[in-house]
């Protein structure tokens, strides 16, 4: 078994699906991010706890790649070591090339001109994340004058009206508070100022979650507009595989800081090779399908806790189909086809 | 327990609303004229937009806010409003929330938190084998291991089965949970989804679930009620309403969910609407699909859509929904089967 052997194919997020997007605003063919054996760890009381343990990524302008996976797999940690926004205490290693230069290697003059103009972030409960104490106009309008000193007054204001319009929000509302607006017209208001600057790249963390169906659908519509009419390149980081199948063009799955499955969204959700997209996927059920009417699916057991991590995969514990293999050996990603790679030993195996 | 021919809870013409404040404010009409019933043993999704009114519904179902008009029934019987009385009501209707980190004292041990109930409502017997029963009932086993931790050292999945735990000691007929696994991780809201679904086979627990998640009721529910601005706009058996809805609302829900497959969504636009303006007419008519693309002029019954207000849906009965056009959406809207063809699209 060449469980510890990496697969050269296999090990990057970069399928054939990556190459038939147009890049057009990419230095040197290398794609918009390339994030290479990217590691984060937290080091507490002196101890390091991994939280991201090599993860390998590449995205193209105009492609949106879907990140799943459950508290604690480190899909947030990932998002925010991209911009260089974790505290303190976490330790990060690897290469992450936005454009070709190397986020973790920037001086912090340049990283400040890299966030907001180049990439920018729609957090979690980003809805309590406004100022409750000024208008939604000047907040949108703060970032666009840091960004750009020698824009007006007069310019930013009608750069806010557009954004606003853009993301369906009336421009007149640049002047209401935070708690004049909806949930679903806050997280517009969020993109809106992800877009001020008009970066390359969004990642939005959870962007859609406790908002009401309806709203869900509204906002998942217009981040897919945004990607097709600007280009941008989007992470859009969930826990619900079902909205990342119907949004994104590859999906990659999290579990204990590492991918564990990636592949083109649609074939991720209705065909999982690995047990844990499996159940990700089993968890959020088709409406119409009698095989979950009355039979909600879930995962016993909670996600390793990163001090007690071994050498073997770190979800065997909990897999239904795990062998001794699975203890024993490190497994990474390996070709399901040509679209697709899982770190199973199941995978490529004769069953 | 006394087996009564009643349903548990059941609620009759229920309106609840808000006084405007200040001038010209006019008031919120939150529920308006509502029947719903819960059976022994059956449960029941209570599904709507935020401020479609389903929390102020379970509010009132729960005594908690008193209607302005019409009746809550416990076993046929009118609520008892008197301290006493509530008192007793909670013994046996008990209310689980989203948030388990919220609900639970931080600094309370999971035996305390579970023991709370007994010690407030004085059950007699032999309180830590009641406590090891409850936690053990809701999936936490062995139940002893649990008595002595904090809510920080246990999962968000753990959390929400002690707060379950801590309201299946008092042995309620009725959990009325409000968006029970929205803030817990897809993997733990299929095992807290089957824990009520095991409850109810094992103890006869009736489960009354408000949530937004229409995925969830193909999972547990056994009748499915659609709230819009104050009013259920369609109730029937899970499996008819959400694979054939008749109310366009309902349709233009199903149609969006991510996973929908071969359906071309139906994306409303706006969000739901005032619940201090709530329009003439059909209540759904300014957002609602079939009026705008003309099946209802084609029908003839556009002008009724906008002028004629709907009766409230009966408590009792089939597959039903408020809307003129009802028995067409699914031809018309949805491309799902069902609805007999009656005179009104033919024509």
């Amino acid at each position: 078994m060449n469980g510890e052997q990496r697969d050269p194919q296999a090990g990057t997020v970069d399928g054939p699906g990556a190459a038939r997007v147009p890049r057009p605003r990419t230095a040197g063919g290398t794609g918009l991010l390339q994030i290479r054996d990217l590691r984060v760890s937290y080091r507490d009381r002196g101890v390091p706890l991994p939280a991201v343990r090599g993860v390998d990524l590449t995205l193209a302008a105009g492609e949106t790649l879907g990140l799943a996976g459950e508290s604690g797999c480190g899909k947030s940690t990932l998002a925010g070591a991209l911009l260089r926004l974790l505290p303190g205490n976490a330790e990060v290693s690897g290469e992450i090339l936005l454009n070709g230069s190397d986020v973790l290697k920037m001086s912090w003059g340049r990283l400040r001109a890299v966030r907001w103009n180049e990439a920018s972030i729609v957090f979690q409960g980003a809805m309590h994340a406004l100022n409750p104490v000024r208008s939604i106009g000047r907040q949108i309008a703060e970032a666009i004058v840091l960004h750009a000193p020698k824009s007006s007054a007069a310019t930013a204001r009608k750069q806010v009206g557009e954004l606003l319009e853009q993301v369906g929000v009336p421009a007149w509302r640049a002047e209401s508070y935070p708690h004049e607006l909806s949930g679903g017209q806050k997280q517009r208001v969020m993109i809106a100022m992800a877009l001020a600057c008009s970066p390359q790249l969004i990642i939005a963390d959870e962007p859609t979650t406790a908002l009401d169906v309806m709203v869900q659908a509204q906002v998942l519509t217009l981040l897919k507009q945004l990607v097709q009419e600007r280009g941008v390149g989007l992470i859009l980081i969930s826990h619900d595989l079902s909205v990342l199948a119907s949004t994104c063009d590859r999906v990659a799955v999290m579990y204990a800081g590492r991918i564990v499955e990636q592949g083109p969204g649609h074939r991720l959700f209705a065909d999982a090779a690995h047990p844990y997209a499996q159940a990700l996927a089993a968890a959020f059920p088709v409406i119409g399908d009698m095989a979950s009417r009355r039979a909600p699916r879930g995962l016993p057991g909670d996600p390793p806790d990163p001090r007690e991590l071994g050498g073997g995969c770190a979800f065997a514990p909990r897999c239904p189909v795990a062998v001794a293999e699975c203890v024993e050996y490190d497994i990474r990603l390996r070709t399901v086809d040509t679209e697709r790679s899982a770190a199973c030993v199941h995978v490529g195996v004769p069953a | 327990m006394s087996v009564s021919l009643h349903p548990v809870l059941e609620a009759r013409n229920l309106h609840v609303g808000f006084g405007g404040r200040g001038k010209g404010v006019p008031p919120v009409r939150a529920v308006d004229g509502v029947e719903l019933s819960v059976d022994r043993g059956q449960i029941v999704a209570l599904a709507g937009e935020s401020g479609s009114g389903k929390t102020t519904l379970a509010r009132t179902l729960l005594g908690l806010q008193r209607p302005n008009e019409g009746q809550v029934l416990h076993h046929g019987r009118p609520l008892d409003y008197s301290s006493r009385g509530l008192k007793a009501l909670r013994r046996k209707v008990q209310l689980v929330l989203q948030d388990p980190t919220g609900a639970l004292n931080p600094r309370r041990t999971v035996y305390e938190a579970v023991a709370e109930g007994l010690r407030i409502h004085k059950v007699p017997g032999n309180e830590r084998e009641l406590v090891a029963k409850a936690l053990s009932q809701a999936g936490l086993r062995p139940a002893e291991r649990f008595f002595q931790r904090y809510p920080h050292e246990l999962s968000g999945g753990q959390r929400q089965r002690v707060v379950i735990a801590g309201a299946l000691v008092l042995e309620p007929e009725l959990i009325i949970a409000d968006e029970p696994v929205a803030s817990l991780d897809a993997s733990v809201r299929g095992e807290i989804l089957a824990l009520l679904l095991s409850l109810r086979d094992e103890l006869g627990l009736s489960v009354l679930v408000v949530t937004h998640d229409l995925g969830l009721a193909w999972n547990i529910a056994d009748r499915l009620a659609v709230m819009y601005l104050g009013r259920i706009v369609e109730v029937g058996r899970t499996e008819q309403v959400l694979a054939a809805p008749k109310h366009p609302y309902t349709a233009a829900l199903v149609s969006v969910l991510p996973e929908a497959t071969g359906r071309t969504p139906v994306i409303l636009s706006g969000e739901s609407p005032d619940p201090s303006r709530i329009p003439a007419g059909c209540r759904f008519h300014p957002r609602c699909p079939a009026l705008a693309s003309g099946l209802a002029q084609r029908a003839g019954i556009a002008d009724r859509c906008v002028g004629e207000t709907l009766p409230v849906l009966p408590l009792h009965g089939p597959h039903a929904a408020a809307c003129l056009l009802s028995g067409h959406i699914g031809d018309g809207i949805a491309g799902a089967a069902g609805g007999s063809p009656t005179g009104l699209l033919s024509a």
